[in-house]
């Protein structure tokens, strides 16, 4: 037995150094890696405004692409793909917004949880499935050999919004105490009273908030804006009418940014400039309701 | 009239709109959710069926086929070798930091730092495909072809993926694809693995601590095994949002058909040809085939999808069955939280 010293620091030594070196390096690793998960979200960020700031001016916003030639030239806008974007985006809320919050309703009022389970999994698997998926499904129900239209388009993204505004909409009435349905029951009022007068009404933020985040996530989709609404520039005009093919900003940016050279790459990235913007802010309302409804609701 | 009679009136004529406005909800709301079922159903049969002139002309030969002349031959092969390699690589490289975020965020930091970072990790699955794409093209590519490429060839050339790629190689290709698809997975997993390991019970994480162990021990013996299955659902649920990735695709990938070792040439995906070829002016022949290489796509999703569901639903079944009695701190989420909507095309 080696001699022990006395005079020694007490510092681990041994096999508990190589288990305290090994816990810091794991530590230091977990951090390093939540470093490099927000320095992704501020190199996007850096690099938008960067390259974007520069084209932005009122012009750019409100002109509509100036095509020689079949290509954009450095002039022109964004204009008419703002308008578009804002068309299909309103269709498709309009339409997923009733569907969803009745989904939402079903499953959390009225279905025993034999019918729920498979309407859950309808929903979970829409939402899994990836966009060009449902692109291309409306592409050759609705599209081929008809011709491209918004609407079309709308149809699509609403597919995608239905489950995000389900989902949230259904977590924000489970918080909705059951007392409340309870005292409203024995007050004697039917369930469709209770359900628009006091479920839904408790429930309006969870509702706002999931809509405004499927908004959010309409806006940014290229796959179905590609198959569906894409020759919008073609010829190029300011159009309000969903039965035609729209223009919008992530056609844009997609199309900016494959035609290639730099004017056009210049516009693609004042376009994502656009595009971001609406995305984060509303993400940040989304967020910001959330909290709110959720303190309306569990006070 | 008396006033017992008006009573009476009153109770039927509510009976009345009572009986019919609840039928109406609950017809209402059970209608909008057997449409949903099917949809998912008429999705797969249109699909199917538009696929089905391609699937009697080539038959399951299209699955091992590499060539898309535009004429008379095509198939998947190249782009099911390309959907492979690029989601199984994006998964490599995000699955390990996704999980990493998911510990950082959940035990290793501060409520108040996880409360800032939390939201910005979310955030990064907002941001839209096209601009993840965009930002390739522009940025990520010249420092592939200047940087990691030549390093990485240099020093790891020997192994076949690493090799030196074509001549002309200007960034794009299979690996600068498996970059752009690990930033779209890495929110996703961060994000369900954080929730998932804060269900872990603190008695079970204060009794290894207790017992002596480093927190990285605590994290390795008891959140990791305990987890095993959500983080394989989180990860298979980050895997399906890589494979069905279509247009940052098409932007960095170069979009040829082969089948090339290197990581640093060229290829294509199921989901980047589908939009790729769907907006050109095809033969019939040609359409058939792109709705082939979507059925394909939606039957690897699918599978993919339900995995992951399966696993959640069994593991679920296994908590309850274990007799703990204990309801986890926060309900499991088989799927993203709600504040991560991340554009998935």
């Amino acid at each position: 037995m080696a001699a022990i010293d006395y005079a020694r620091p007490l510092t681990p030594s041994g096999n508990l150094r190589r288990r305290r070196a090994m816990d810091r390096l794991m530590r230091y690793g977990c951090t390093l890696a939540a470093i490099i998960a927000v320095g992704i979200l501020v190199l996007f960020i850096e690099a938008i405004v960067q390259r974007g700031a520069s084209v932005i001016s009122w012009s750019f916003l409100t002109e509509n692409p100036n095509e020689s030639f079949g290509f954009h030239t450095a002039v022109g806008g964004i204009g008419n793909a703002i308008i578009g974007s804002a068309v299909i985006c309103a269709i498709a809320t309009v339409i997923a917004m009733p569907i969803g919050v009745l989904i939402a309703l079903f499953l959390s009022e009225f279905a025993t949880p034999r019918i729920a389970n498979p309407v859950r999994l309808a929903l979970d698997l829409l939402y899994g499935l990836p966009s060009i998926v449902l692109a291309i499904f409306v592409y050759g129900a609705l599209v081929y050999g008809v011709g491209q239209s918004g609407f079309d388009a709308s149809l699509a993204l609403a597919m995608i919004m239905i489950p995000l505004i389900a989902r949230t909409t259904g977590e924000s009435l489970s918080l909705v105490p059951q007392e409340l349905r309870d005292a409203s029951h024995a007050l004697g009022i039917s369930r469709w009273r209770t359900t628009l007068g006091m479920t839904i009404p408790s429930a309006l933020g969870g509702i706002v908030t999931g809509t405004v985040l499927a908004v959010a996530r309409a806006a940014g989709e290229t796959a179905p804006m590609l198959l569906l609404t894409s020759y919008a520039n073609n010829p190029v005009t300011t159009g309000f009418n969903p039965f035609g093919p729209l223009n919008n900003i992530p056609y844009d940016i997609f199309n900016f940014s494959e035609e290639g050279g730099p004017t056009n790459i210049a516009k693609s990235w004042g376009a994502a400039l656009v595009l971001i913007a609406f995305v984060l802010i509303a993400n940040i309302v989304a967020r910001a309701l959330h909290a709110r409804s959720r303190r309306m609701i569990t006070r | 009239m008396s006033t017992p009679a008006i009573a009476a009136r009153l109770a039927s004529t509510r009976r009345r709109s009572d009986r019919i406005g609840d039928r109406a909800l609950v017809g209402l709301t059970a209608g909008a959710s057997i449409a949903i079922i099917a949809l998912i159903g008429l999705i797969i049969y249109d699909i199917v069926d538009k696929a089905s002139p391609a699937m009697s002309h080539f038959g399951l030969a299209f699955l091992g086929h590499t060539t898309w002349n535009g004429f008379t031959q095509f198939g998947a092969g190249a782009m099911i070798f390309g959907t492979v390699v690029t989601s199984f690589g994006a998964l490599v490289i995000a699955g390990p930091l996704g999980i990493a975020i998911g510990l950082f965020l959940s035990l290793l930091s501060t409520s108040r730092i996880a409360a800032v970072i939390g939201p910005l990790v979310e955030l990064l699955a907002a941001v839209p495909s096209v601009i993840i794409g965009l930002w390739g093209i522009v940025v990520l590519d010249p420092v592939m072809r200047t940087t990691i490429q030549p390093a990485l060839s240099t020093v790891l050339g020997w192994i076949p993926i690493f090799a030196k790629p074509a001549i002309g190689y200007a960034g794009s290709g299979i690996f600068t694809a498996i970059i752009i698809l690990a930033i779209m997975a890495l929110p996703i997993i961060a994000a369900i693995t954080r929730d998932l390991f804060l269900t872990v019970p603190r008695e079970l994480k204060d009794g290894a601590l207790a017992l002596g162990a480093t927190q990285w021990e605590m994290i390795r013996g008891v959140v990791l095994s305990s987890m095993r299955p959500g983080i394989a659902s989180a990860c298979i649920l980050g895997l399906a949002r890589a494979l069905g990735e279509a247009i940052a695709v098409v932007q960095v990938i170069g979009n040829v058909f082969q089948i090339t070792p290197s990581l640093f040439n060229n290829g294509n995906t199921l989901a980047a040809n589908i939009a790729l070829k769907g907006i050109e002016n095809n033969t019939h022949l040609e359409t058939a085939s792109i709705f082939y290489l979507a059925a394909v796509l939606l039957v690897i999703e699918l599978l993919v999808n339900l995995a992951a569901q399966g696993i959640v639903r069994r593991y679920r079944l296994a908590d309850v069955t274990s007799g703990s009695g204990k309801k986890p701190a926060r309900p499991t989420s088989t799927t993203t939280p709600i504040a991560v909507t991340a554009a998935k095309d």
